[in-house]
């Protein structure tokens, strides 16, 4: 770390170009369009052309699914914590839940994959908001005590009813009939969600929600139920997880114990840290980033959890802004130094 | 007759888990989740000590401990310090660096063949009619003289007493020259300690594997928050609530659901009473 001169400080200016993007000059030419438009259509189309890239390695089209999943996982944890003020750790409470659902459906009920897919997704964050109703008058510390929990507890519970197949799981659940349609409803799904919660945010419900986040007495003062809105940001962030849980047993054809793990909580955690919380986006870049690593890093085994603790550890002491709005800040600002 | 008496052992096992963890959180308010791993790490240490480098049992034990206590108070130090303030990140800080020494000890240290410690005094003795091998009792004799000993410390001593003033009002505490860094290092550095102090007193009862750090966090944190976090009395009567609760169930569910009480005695306390069983420190404000 460089040692700071006493005499002289930094100043951060808007670029140009960035002040005119922002009005209605952001139509006057090719430059301000591809200005705001370049960054977003790059991790779009990129997004988009990974499948058909990756072709030639199969094992990383798998990677690149599982990456979805954590990303969505990554998004709701970042919802819920910069947006509605849950620091929700139990990631893996919302996976599991999902694939439970969708397995059941799936070999009880006889249900289809896209039957099982949607319902999954309703019914688990239902399940998932109404298991998490009590806990809601909670804040900071004590949510995210609470929410670390409850994955914990329905391993242990399905373990000790045996129920749902108890330590083997729902076995012979359906796969997708091509790895296209697997890839492309997870990529989807993941733009879909930082496309609407981006702009959910800005809407009147997500002024609330950062109400909520930033002053709850004042909120609860003007006459609106805090609790409900919890429990709608618990049920929208849920609902993500959900998705990813119920599209994972169908790819794994498989429900266990084993998706309420601790790596479902831990992963998008770090992803978030890493990626620039707060962003929505900086998650998905967050996974982008870390599966991969954890993924290079399989044959030594644990040694990769450990590996991505120290990566946590290391951004969020050192780095805490994160990658992304580290970034954007290089792309829409200059700095220089003045002299005091 | 049976219960009573596991009733006590266990709870006095949980207390010692806990004593560490409501030790550093009392004082700075800084909620370690590395203590897990700390624990973990004096019980391998004493390991190595006895078995790589051929000393005798008491002197490992001790060097384990000192180790440790340094290991916690380098954490703060280096670590820590940069997030105080930030609950969030301190939780997200420690808890990654625990899981980054648990799994790491995992990797490079704890596998293949199983590790054991030797119980400090072999054999058993019958107490009104149950069998209770010696190593437990002492379990509870050294819980008993370690909360004797940690309430003499913080009521008697210079140093204790300056633990307590942080505790109960860190400002007041900085304008009579009490430094509240310094005095988080050491009650990290002790908080480690007894952590470390409880494993090399509970690991004779069974393997060291990396698994008991995750089960020592998750005991120490039901622990503290059914007391009441940074209460004392409060986690003594909760180790003792839980306790006797695990062995119930025990005995009259199965062994499974050992672990399902104390998540759900957290659940039940935070939802019915959220600063626990002794809390007192600005309830509505911080909790709900």
């Amino acid at each position: 770390m460089a040692v700071e001169q006493k005499d002289r400080r930094k100043e951060r200016l808007d670029r140009g170009i960035k002040v005119r993007s922002d009005g209605v000059y952001a139509i006057a030419s090719w430059a301000e369009i591809s200005y705001l438009v370049a960054p977003r259509l790059i991790f779009i189309l990129g997004l988009l052309a990974a499948p058909i890239l990756l072709t030639p390695v199969p094992y990383w089209q798998k990677v690149l699914s599982i990456i979805c999943i954590y990303s969505l996982l990554a998004i709701s944890f970042d919802f819920l914590a910069n947006y509605v003020g849950l620091v929700s750790l139990g990631g893996g409470f919302y996976i599991g839940v999902g694939a439970y659902v969708a397995a059941l459906l799936n070999m009880k009920l006889g249900a289809p994959i896209f039957i099982t897919i949607p319902a999954a997704t309703v019914v688990g964050a239902a399940i998932c908001t109404v298991f998490f109703l009590p806990c809601l008058p909670l804040r900071g510390v004590y949510f995210a005590i609470v929410s670390l929990m409850f994955p914990l507890l329905a391993a242990r519970v399905i373990e000790a009813l045996d129920i749902f197949g108890g330590t083997d799981g729902i076995v012979g659940v359906d796969g997708f009939s091509s790895v296209w349609m697997e890839q492309y409803l997870l990529i989807i799904a993941v733009l879909l969600s930082v496309f609407f919660l981006r702009r959910m945010i800005t809407e009147d419900v997500g002024l609330v929600f950062s109400g909520v986040k930033d002053n709850d007495q004042a909120v609860k003062a003007s006459g609106i139920n805090i609790t409900r809105y919890k429990a709608l940001g618990i049920f929208i962030a849920s609902s993500l997880g959900c998705f990813g849980g119920a599209v994972l047993s169908h790819i794994y054809m498989w429900a266990g114990i084993s998706q309420f793990a601790l790596d479902f909580s831990i992963i998008p955690i770090a992803a978030t840290v890493v990626g620039g919380g707060g962003t929505l986006i900086g998650p998905v870049i967050g996974c982008l980033i870390l599966v991969p690593i954890s993924e290079l890093l399989r044959d030594f085994g644990t040694l990769r959890i450990a590996v991505y603790a120290i990566i946590l550890t290391m951004f969020i002491v050192y780095k805490s802004e994160g990658i992304m709005v580290f970034a954007s800040r290089k792309y829409e600002q200059f700095e220089r130094w003045v002299s005091i | 007759m049976e219960i009573v008496i596991y009733g006590v052992i266990n709870s006095v096992t949980l207390v010692l888990m806990a004593l560490g963890f409501t030790l550093v959180y009392g004082v700075s308010r800084l909620p370690n989740f590395a203590h897990g791993a700390l624990y973990v790490v004096a019980g391998y240490l004493t390991w190595i000590f006895m078995n790589r480098l051929g000393l005798n049992y008491g002197l490992s034990v001790l060097f384990a401990l000192i180790v440790t206590g340094l290991i916690g108070a380098a954490i703060y130090q280096f670590v820590l310090i940069r997030v105080r303030g930030m609950p969030i990140s301190e939780i997200i800080a420690s808890y990654a660096i625990g899981l980054a020494i648990l799994e790491g000890l995992r990797w490079g240290g704890l596998k293949g063949s199983t590790f054991t410690l030797p119980p400090f005094v072999e054999g058993s003795v019958e107490i009104l009619g149950v069998s209770v091998d010696f190593q437990r009792l002492l379990v509870v004799l050294i819980g008993a003289v370690m909360m004797s000993s940690l309430w003499l410390f913080v009521t008697r001593t210079r140093l204790g007493l300056a633990l307590k003033g942080m505790a109960q009002d860190e400002r007041a505490a900085l304008t009579l020259g009490i430094d509240s860094d310094r005095m988080a290092v050491v009650a990290m550095a002790l908080g480690s300690g007894l952590a470390g102090l409880a494993a090399v007193t509970l690991f004779p009862l069974g393997n060291i594997v990396v698994e008991a750090g995750y089960n020592v966090l998750i005991m120490a944190v039901a622990v503290c928050i059914v007391g009441g976090l940074g209460s004392w009395t409060g986690a003594v009567l909760a180790a003792f609530l839980i306790g006797f609760a695990q062995i119930l169930t025990v005995v009259y569910l199965g062994a499974h659901f050992q672990v399902v009480v104390a998540l759900i005695a957290i659940i039940i306390t935070l939802v019915l009473r959220p600063s626990g069983l002794f809390g007192r420190q600005k309830e509505l404000e911080e909790r709900v």
